[in-house]
């Protein structure tokens, strides 16, 4: 046998990997930030070379890496269940909060042995998940149950394993907005399954149209298709809509009717930003419209990554599963099972976020103070970047409701698409390349998200500090302005 | 009337077919039974922390102050922290961006990573690079992932030793692949014999699957035994020859309780043997925090090591780590802190050798008493724990018993344990979960339990056992390997 031979069948090549890993895609992390990786190298020795001094990622929802500072309550729980002989030292008083004690002791009871290094039950600890379901009820005036949360290491994973049950081929369709946040369309493709679009409408602030719904529906079934969930995003990414009550119930009802999952995805639920609009949860529309678990079958992931904690890397997460047979449920505790369980810090967090301090609680103030901050200033940011953009020569911008960005429309000359299409890049990916190269801001192109055909965007983030905004608007201004005189018609 | 959305026959086939065992039946029983107030030994899982393993205090420092990273900020830190603690933690936190709470790259913290890689060299003794080193949520999720690369359909097969740890059959059944099995030798020390792996492939490949990889568990899960360097030789030799990229699972490293075969990586003895085996060779070695004498399990700290893999391959891996966003921070730094311990001179290391050494001379008299123990019983027989975190004794089964089993609809083994643990509490998996010969029987149980409880344990399970042989005993032979 040859060398050359024995190279060219190697086990692991390119030609011999699972197709569905080829085929999928995720555009948040995906080529523009390869390039920024790169900028950001030769920054280092090359400062002179740019004509900006840094990057400034604005891809992806991680606001630590931006600057916005964790909840301190929530540290001070999670380092004293890290490190326990902390309880039993004085000098811990003096350097935490009584309630972070509290409720650092509290946790820890709940936890076999107080080992927080040991697996624990594959849906997560127990007491946790009744903090957590009394944490939901508390939210929506309606009960819910610790067995039908399954805590995961962020709700990712939770998507991943309900497209896991889901799909058997790709016969199997799930519907998804369009624009997406891009996990379901590479989950889905990773799956094996069809995703099945639907389109939000931009002219009435990215609302969703039952009757588009029911159309795509139908489509996909004349196909052949069977089409098993839909999945709605509230608030949403990246268009950033909260929706209206209303709109909700419709949702709900067309579920039951098509007897589709409904996967809402639900991890921006604090992340509101305008006063006529607020978060209701899919469980709770569900309940205050008298479907109960016979009805409907509903999975609604929350995350520790956004709303005003952004705990992006304690990967903490769960879904409350309602609304399946008990053999159903069996399946998804033997899946969650195989991976034994999720990470404990990440799940005491999760506990956290769905019970903070509360009034009379010795931490309440500065806790409130700090969400306060953190969400009054993200509206802030949401509505100057949202002006700004609206402000440049064929670009509007819907305004962010909720979540933590502004998916700006841009109205490319044809010159400008001529140019991207000799460059074999979406016009789109084009602009974005162009105002990285010129601003050192990394901004995702809307093709990674999903738009109608023709029509072209970008999903940039508001987590830069306030600060920094003022220096971004101006560095995006000048480009534009220069693009627009390069490439107007 | 509504339509049902999802009921039992309309899931994904692949998710019904996919059994993992270690938190199936009988743990689901003996979880009950605690509920019903009866006290339960759970030796089903790996889990040290479990089972009274105090967290090594260093790491659980530097975590702590990383997590809570305003405590650097304050004049009593030093009062509650030693000073190479706070140093390890500035560190960490300046290794990522925006401190535990925001994402990392996709394949983990670079500097973790390159700690990681300057571990694998001073061990190896050869050069190691970061940039196919991948961090993951525990090395289980490393393994679902090359698994997922790998596996195309179910004309994929994956060689995978017998008995193993189930992770690797129920990620192949969720994959759509197929597990192709060879068997280990009980009768050897659960020797592995390259003829039976040649007998395994032609099999397979006589059927028309396609054997694209070999599974590896060294030291065993859940056998013990550890690989010799000429048995790796022969592997890494078989898997060139037949084109095969071989998983190395590496994850009990640590735990090593004979001086006749110690741990030698599967990247070792790679490299040891040079061109072209050196270059062309397709391996990738998993590890994790949850093991060894760390046994961090509830962390979800692992990684995995690249080695010959095409770059556009390793590419397409990174693609897909990044859909998940990162692994969590905090194992990051358990992880790197596991690769790079306290050292002499340190104001910690004292204590942390005190600590880590306690942990492994008990494993090590804990895995000889429990030997020791099922070999005394009836009927029952028990190759030595060489190395991980288990038992896995032979219970020879009295025609009675099987018949029994039969009568209550259960596989014998399954019967066996679930007596044994309405009797004792003792919660074992029964062998059946991990594979065996046809008609032979075996439990798996962790050495895990506190030293002190061990002799009560044992007992216990003698008193039960003796009893079970007797009760079953009849003239018509037994079964036997």
């Amino acid at each position: 046998m040859s060398t050359s031979d024995s190279t060219s069948s190697l086990p692991v090549t390119l030609d011999s990997i699972n197709p569905k890993v080829l085929k999928c895609e995720y555009a948040v992390r995906g080529e523009i930030v390869n390039i920024a990786q790169k900028l950001q190298e030769d920054l280092k020795s090359n400062k002179d070379a740019y004509p900006f001094d840094e990057i400034i990622y604005c891809n992806i929802g991680n606001p630590q890496s931006l600057g916005q500072l964790p909840i301190k309550f929530f540290r001070e729980v999670l380092a004293l269940c890290d490190h326990t002989s902390l309880l039993d030292e004085s000098e811990t008083h003096g350097l935490f909060s009584t309630d972070s004690i509290d409720r650092a002791w509290k946790i820890l009871d709940q936890i076999p042995g107080r080992a927080t290094g040991a697996y624990s039950h594959s849906q997560g600890i127990k007491g946790l998940r009744d903090t957590i379901a009394a944490g939901i009820e508390a939210r929506d005036g309606f009960p819910a149950d610790p067995n039908d949360i399954f805590l995961t290491d962020g709700a990712s994973p939770a998507v991943h394993m309900m497209m896991q049950l889901l799909l058997s081929s790709e016969k199997d369709g799930i519907l998804c907005p369009i624009p997406q946040y891009p996990l379901y369309s590479a989950s889905i493709a990773l799956h094996g399954g069809s995703l099945v679009p639907y389109y939000l409408d931009e002219a009435t602030g990215w609302g969703l149209e039952i009757s588009d719904l029911k159309k795509q529906l139908e489509e996909a079934r004349s196909k052949g298709i069977t089409v098993r969930a839909l999945v709605v995003i509230n608030p949403g990414n990246p268009t950033g809509q909260v929706l209206a009550e209303e709109n909700q119930r419709d949702i709900v009802k067309f579920c039951k009717e098509e007897g589709l999952v409904l996967l809402a995805d639900e991890v921006y639920q604090e992340n509101v930003y305008v006063p006529d609009k607020k978060f209701h949860s899919f469980k709770k529309v569900a309940r205050a419209l008298e479907y109960g678990e016979k009805d409907i079958a509903l999975v609604s992931f929350q995350s520790v990554s956004k709303g005003y904690y952004g705990e992006c890397g304690k990967r903490g997460g769960y879904m409350e599963v309602t609304g399946f047979s008990p053999d159903v449920r069996e399946q998804i505790y033997k899946v969650a099972s195989v991976n034994l369980c999720s990470n404990i810090s990440g799940q005491i967090l999760a506990s956290l976020v769905m019970s903070p301090p509360k009034p009379g609680d010795d931490s309440y103030d500065s806790y409130m103070a700090e969400r306060d901050g953190i969400l009054s200033s993200m509206a802030k940011r949401a509505k100057t970047l949202e002006d700004a953009l609206n402000s440049l020569e064929g670009v509007t911008c819907n305004r962010a409701e909720g979540a933590m960005y502004l998916f700006p429309r841009i109205n490319l000359p044809q010159k400008a698409i001529e140019a991207a299409e000799a460059a074999k890049t979406a016009p789109d990916a084009f602009y974005c390349k162009r105002l990285l190269n010129a601003t050192g801001v990394v901004v995702v192109p809307g093709s990674g998200f999903g738009q109608v055909p023709g029509t072209w965007h970008f999903r940039c983030t508001i987590l830069p500090q306030e600060d920094r905004i003022p220096a971004i608007v101006n560095r995006l201004t000048e480009f534009h302005k220069s693009f627009m005189d390069e490439f107007r018609d | 009337m509504a339509l049902k959305a999802l009921d039992y026959d309309s899931l994904n086939e692949n998710v019904k077919k996919c059994q993992y065992a270690v938190r199936g039946e009988l743990y689901l029983r003996a979880s009950e039974l605690q509920k019903e107030g009866k006290k339960i030994i759970f030796t089903n899982v790996g889990n040290p922390h479990a089972l009274g393993q105090k967290p090594l205090t260093f790491p659980r420092q530097v975590v702590a102050l990383c997590q809570a990273p305003f405590l650097l900020d304050d004049p009593n830190v030093g009062m509650l922290f030693p000073a190479d603690a706070i140093a390890r933690a500035k560190h960490y936190l300046s290794l990522t961006s925006g401190g535990l709470g925001a994402y990392s790259d996709s394949r983990g913290l670079p500097g973790v990573r390159k700690e990681v890689a300057e571990f694998i060299e001073r061990r190896d003794g050869y050069p190691s690079d970061p940039e196919l080193i991948f961090l993951t949520d525990g090395a289980s999720k490393g393994v679902m992932q090359i698994l997922n690369c790998v596996i195309r359909g179910d004309g994929d097969g994956i060689l995978v030793p017998v008995p193993q740890y189930p992770l690797y059959s129920a990620t192949i059944s969720l994959l759509g692949g197929s597990l192709v099995p060879y068997y280990l030798d009980e009768s050897e020390n659960w020797g592995l014999d390259v003829n039976n792996l040649r007998q395994s492939v032609a099999q397979a490949r006589s059927q028309g699957i396609s054997v694209r990889a070999m599974v590896i568990i060294n030291p065993g899960n859940p056998t013990g035994q550890c690989l010799s360097e000429a048995n790796l030789r022969e592997i890494l030799r078989f898997c060139y020859n037949e084109k095969l990229v071989l998983l190395g699972d590496e994850v009990y490293q640590q735990n090593i309780y004979q001086d006749e075969r110690p741990f030698i990586s599967s990247k070792k003895v790679l490299m040891d043997m040079g061109s072209p085996f050196s270059k062309e060779v397709q391996l990738v070695s998993f590890h994790t925090v949850s093991k060894g004498y760390w046994g961090e399990c509830g962390q979800r700290g692992g990684y995995f090591e690249m080695t010959n893999i095409p770059p556009r391959v390793v590419e397409e891996i990174y693609k897909v780590a990044s859909i998940a966003l990162s692994p969590n921070v905090s194992a990051q730094i358990f992880m790197g802190l596991m690769v790079s311990p306290p050292k002499p001179g340190d104001i910690s290391y004292d204590q942390f050798i005190r600590e880590s050494k306690g942990i492994l001379e008990s494993l090590r008299r804990r895995a000889k008493i429990m030997t020791d123990g099922f070999n005394s019983c009836k009927n029952v027989v028990c190759n030595f724990t060489e190395g991980a975190m288990y038992s896995f004794p032979q219970i020879r089964l009295p025609p009675g018993a099987i018949q029994a089993a039969k009568q209550a609809g259960k596989v014998p083994d399954v019967f066996y344990c679930l007596k044994l643990l309405e009797a004792t509490g003792i919660s074992t998996v029964p062998g059946s979960g991990f594979g065996q010969k046809e008609g032979v029987f075996h439990l798996r149980t962790t050495i895990l339990p506190a030293e002190e409880e061990m002799p009560e344990i044992m007992d216990s399970f003698k008193k039960f056992n003796d009893k079970f042989m007797t009760q079953y005993d009849n003239n018509f032979g037994y079964s036997r390997m």
